[in-house]
């Protein structure tokens, strides 16, 4: 029906003078754009179907690919912009509620982007980060007991489980299921090489990974996918899932054709039944009820994992993580909400929950205010794009950071948000063999590896500069950072002064 | 010695080591010019089947029968690497009746051509450098 | 040690190289009755074609005797062996000796004995570069040539001098040309091809006898020529073993070894009788890929390393009027047909293994297929639905892939 048409979002700009019609764009496209024309010798593109993933434009051997914006316009207004009008379209066509992935991509404060880092000069001089030993070495967990000695007055080591991080990175929750087999071994493999932890998601941890669990943290969510004493004893710590920054208040659902064969085994539920997520846990009401868990779960397991509790930014965040503290996990994780998702209602994603900077600053303030700094670590995400950003995070007052989709970024993700579909060109949140095999974990975890080492030489020229030779020592130092460009209420929040104070 | 070894986990039928290889052997320096509008004749070559694909070229035999069945002198080992004398060649084609790889093929000149690991490109087989996915790889590993 | 090396093609070359691989320090002596460098004896037909120069014969390159320390004897021929005092007598008087002896004669073309043929002149024969130069000075536009035999020799014959002869007729007693090696209805492709390029084919006619340059067939069709050239067959060279008291059967007997009934001497190459693999029978199969691995297998054994070559089987692969064709093993089993107007394809198998095949016209990767036959590939190990349809090795597992294409052990 005309009335439903919305024009291409994107146009495949094909230059026919390098194109050689190898069709490697026709073979590399599960949304099956582009194909070859028998009759005109030549490849043609439906552009209606192209999600922007770059996978053609990536492996064109001669570079006659693009993929450009279309100028195609409505007569927008400041109000009514392209997306409200294209949104209220396809709801009027559909019915339904519209579904998208990644992370929350409308135009609100980067924080990030208006904190500026210091540096020494003179007085206090800088550190050559190539000569002198800097530590990004840091430990997640509670460190709040007092020195206890023996009768000879020696140490008591009566300092809980931490969990032990070569650089304050971890590579976030995301699910079996949710991403691939190959993603989750690249992942996997990453962690175990660089030292760090990658997180499960919520779908369980498939059989052939438990290898792995020194360097993993594995997940128990509403759902309770895949939960059982194995897993809870395989990885080195456990995180309960509240929240998550791109769907705060709401559950998850995988729908029953992607639960098959090793997922429905991975999860512990029948072949093609849908994986509900409810929007709470069932048994969490209160504080007191979550401390429940974190001691069940400490319980089933010697008291020798930490335990995380993951939460979504959201208004009263400082309140929420003051009982956090409170109720015996080791760890806060908290997700803002600009974090990824591999499917979310786009009315949600792109409109609750609060970013990080803010949460993450509102947090570590009530904490020390109330004396409790000390019960918990703070892991945030949602989202760091750059060293700087884990460097800014870090003197807000986070232990470390948690990295989705810089992770799978790193995997080949384009950023198309079209993870819902399962399509995924770069064999990334898709369960289809022929697309899963695309992403080699070989490459995969080396590129990660790649990744989080130049994150982690960046950090560390970053603290030299500011005169600071260990990680732990920036945690919280908000003294080295500025604003620039945000009001006094920004400032306040964030517990920083504004460039040139 | 280094070899070529294909990996049918990690191929993905996207045929861009036929082309690389294509454009390798072509003389050329651009690929456009040589491959546009051109039908390709690569050396390497990809089967696919029921979801399975792997590509396929010389595996350069320690014991090669194409150059001891060879008619004529034309196929010879050269430091390990199996090299075809165009001009020694009668395009007889025992070669392809021997090569249990079916990996020795009719040239368009009328002979055979093979895979020769890219000599002219410093032996650094193009299907290989430009796989995306590491299905064909360039190592030391078993003789064959 | 002190190799000695009757022959100077294919398994005598293989016998040198495989020599050397295992033992660079002991003398190898070459003695040949042609004077000729080591060439490719299939390439003559190829010279009188004018595709290949004379200079451009060669079947290693010009200082193979040199790289490989050989004493040739090149255009004199070997008279006798003694098994017992280990001497090879030269027709020069001179006496060679040997501690391991190979002994590569090949074969001689066969001459039929009909009568009147001794009286015809222009008498060619056509395996040696010998031949071939004296049949090239013989040919002009205007001479009328008759090719007895529509074997593979007769036919590259016919190939070769095509254009040099006013007419050229291939006369055979089959009813199909190429015999040993096609079916009536594939042969029949061939012909094709070669009547296309003028070639006049008279089969199923016996030679009954010559008057003048006139051949009489039994039926009494009457076939005159300027230029005769017997192309019948070929003989293997079985003398020098047989009168030094050596086990011979249609060819000289040899073991897996290529070792003859005679310590310390072997064979290979056109003169012996093997096994063929494909089905059982000992046969002479002469042709150049096997004279090749027998001479090596020989060298090896000859240097004193075991080695054995067991799976000997005929392959033929000739172009012939542009038209490609391969074939081996044989013709057991049920049969697999597909054809077209260009090509033809037959697959013959047993319950359990290919036994052999022909190709013509698209003979792509048809090594694929030599090779089950060589190994005995069971054909429960591949997928014969995908292997009927084409040579390729996406019908074999992903394990013996990932051996064979992946490297694993």
């Amino acid at each position: 029906m005309s009335v439903n048409f919305l024009y291409p979002e994107y146009e495949v700009e094909r230059n026919t003078n390098r194109c050689i019609a190898c069709r490697v764009c026709e073979r590399q496209c599960a949304n099956e754009v582009h194909r070859y024309d028998e009759d005109l010798q030549m490849m043609l593109a439906d552009e209606s179907k192209c999600v922007n993933c770059h996978r053609c434009v990536s492996l064109c051997p001669t570079r006659a690919l693009k993929i450009v914006k279309t100028n195609h316009t409505f007569k927008e207004s400041a109000n009514w912009t392209k997306n409200n009008i294209e949104e209220l379209y396809r709801q009027a066509n559909s019915g339904g509620v519209l579904l998208t992935s990644m992370g929350n991509p409308c135009d609100y404060p980067v924080y990030w982007d208006k904190i500026l880092i210091n540096a020494s000069q003179v007085t206090n001089p800088s550190i050559d980060p190539l000569r002198e030993p800097m530590e990004t070495r840091t430990y997640l967990g509670k460190k709040n007991v007092k020195i206890e000695r023996d009768a000879n007055g020696k140490l008591i080591p009566n300092l809980p489980v931490n969990l032990e991080l070569t650089m304050p990175m971890l590579f976030g929750a995301m699910s079996y299921g949710a991403i691939s087999y190959n993603a989750h071994e690249s992942l996997a493999r990453a962690a175990e090489a660089l030292g760090i932890y990658y997180n499960t998601g919520e779908g369980g941890l498939h059989q052939d990974f438990y290898k792995y669990g020194p360097n993993t943290i594995v997940q128990v969510a509403s759902g309770r996918f895949g939960v059982h004493k194995d897993y809870l004893e395989s990885g080195a710590a456990i995180e309960i899932k509240i929240g998550q920054g791109a769907k705060p208040g709401i559950g998850g659902h995988l729908p029953g054709h992607k639960t098959m064969g090793d997922i429905s085994r991975t999860r512990m539920i029948p072949e093609g039944s849908d994986a509900i997520s409810p929007a709470p846990h069932h048994d969490i009401y209160s504080i007191e009820d979550l401390r429940q868990l974190v001691f069940s779960l400490k319980e089933a397991t010697n008291y020798k994992k930490p335990v995380s509790v993951k939460i979504a930014a959201v208004h009263n965040i400082a309140a929420i993580a003051s009982g956090i503290a409170r109720s015996g996990a080791d760890i806060i994780a908290i997700d803002g909400f600009r974090g990824g998702t591999g499917a979310a209602p786009t009315r949600i994603r792109d409109n609750v929950g609060i970013p990080i900077e803010l949460a993450l600053a509102a947090v570590d303030q009530r904490l020390r205010d109330e004396g409790i700094r000390d019960n918990v670590s703070i892991v945030v995400s949602g989202s760091i794009r750059n060293s700087a950003d884990i460097v800014k995070a870090v003197a807000l007052g986070a232990d470390a950071v948690y990295l989705g989709t810089a992770a799978l970024m790193a995997l080949g993700c384009h950023l198309c948000r079209s993870c819902h579909t399962g399509k995924c060109n770069w064999g990334i949140s898709t369960q289809r063999p022929e697309l899963v095999k695309r992403l080699n974990p070989n490459i995969g975890s080396q590129r990660l590896i790649n990744l989080m080492n130049a994150w982690n030489h960046e950090i560390k020229e970053m603290m030299g500069g500011m005169g600071i030779n260990s990680i732990e020592a920036l945690r919280g130092n908000r003294l080295m950072l500025r604003g620039v460009g945000l009001n006094e209420k920004e400032l306040e929040i964030l517990g920083i002064k504004h460039a040139g104070e | 010695m280094k070899r070529i070894y294909v990996d049918e986990k990690w191929c993905l039928g996207c045929h861009l080591c036929e082309y690389y290889c294509a454009f390798s052997n072509s003389g050329e320096n651009d690929m456009v010019k040589a491959l546009k509008n051109k039908m390709i004749h690569p050396r390497i070559q990809v089967e696919e089947n029921n979801g399975i694909s792997f590509a396929v070229n010389c595996r350069h035999c320690e014991d090669p029968i194409c150059v001891k069945g060879c008619l004529t002198g034309a196929l010879s080992i050269e430091n390990g690497v199996i090299r075809i004398d165009k001009k020694k060649c009668i395009g007889c084609y025992t070669c392809i009746a021997l090569c249990p790889y079916g990996a020795v093929m009719p040239s368009p000149d009328g002979v055979v051509q093979k895979c020769e690991l890219c000599l002219q490109r410093d032996g650094n087989p193009m299907c290989v450098q430009n796989c995306p996915n590491q299905a064909i790889v360039y190592e030391e590993g078993v003789e064959i | 040690m002190n190799y000695v090396i009757i022959g100077n093609s294919a398994a005598a070359i293989g016998c040198v190289e495989a020599i050397r691989k295992v033992d660079q320090e002991s003398k190898i002596i070459l003695i040949s009755k042609e004077k000729e460098f080591t060439y490719s004896r299939p390439l003559i037909s190829y010279y009188l074609g004018g595709e290949v120069k004379a200079d451009a014969m060669g079947y290693r390159s010009p200082s193979f005797y040199q790289d490989m320390d050989c004493k040739t004897y090149l255009g004199v021929a070997a008279e006798s062996i003694d098994p017992e005092l280990k001497i090879v007598s030269l027709v020069n008087g001179e006496d060679i000796s040997y501690d391991k002896l190979l002994v590569a004669t090949g074969g001689s073309p066969i001459v039929p004995p009909i009568e009147g043929l001794d009286q015809v002149k222009e008498r060619h024969l056509f395996q040696s570069m010998e031949d071939a130069l004296t049949l090239e000075k013989a040919l002009s536009p205007k001479k009328d040539v008759l090719i007895l035999g529509g074997g593979l020799i007769g036919l590259k014959c016919a190939e070769g001098i095509g254009k040099k002869a006013k007419s050229i007729t291939v006369v055979d007693r089959e009813p199909q040309i190429l015999c040993s090696i096609l079916d009536e209805e594939g042969a029949y492709y061939v012909q094709r091809a070669g009547e296309a390029e003028g070639i006049r084919f008279i089969l199923g006619e016996n030679a009954k006898s010559f008057r003048g340059n006139t051949l009489v067939t039994d039926s009494g069709m009457e076939l005159p020529f300027d230029i005769l050239v017997i192309a019948v067959g070929v003989r293997p060279n079985v003398e020098l073993i047989q009168n030094a008291g050596g086990d011979v059967g249609q060819g000289i007997k040899i073991d897996e070894r290529n070792e003859t009934s005679l310590k310390d001497i072997y064979a290979a190459g056109d003169c012996v009788e093997s096994r063929d693999f494909s089905d059982g029978n000992a046969k002479v199969m002469a042709l150049l890929p096997n004279a090749y691995l027998g001479g090596e297998n020989a060298g090896y054994n000859m240097a004193g390393q075991e080695h054995v070559f067991i799976n000997t089987i005929p392959v033929n692969a000739l172009k012939f009027w542009g038209k490609h064709l391969i074939t081996a093993g044989n013709r057991e089993g049920d049969v697999y047909t597909v054809k077209d107007e260009n090509n033809y394809k037959k697959l013959y198998y047993t319950k359990n293994n290919l036994k052999g095949f022909m190709l013509i016209g698209d003979v792509e990767r048809a090594g694929i297929y030599t090779s089950l036959i060589r190994n005995a590939t069971p054909l429960s190990e591949v997928d014969f639905e995908l292997i009927k349809d084409k040579p390729q090795l996406i019908a074999f597992s992903s394990k013996t892939r990932r051996k064979e294409l992946g490297g694993a052990q």
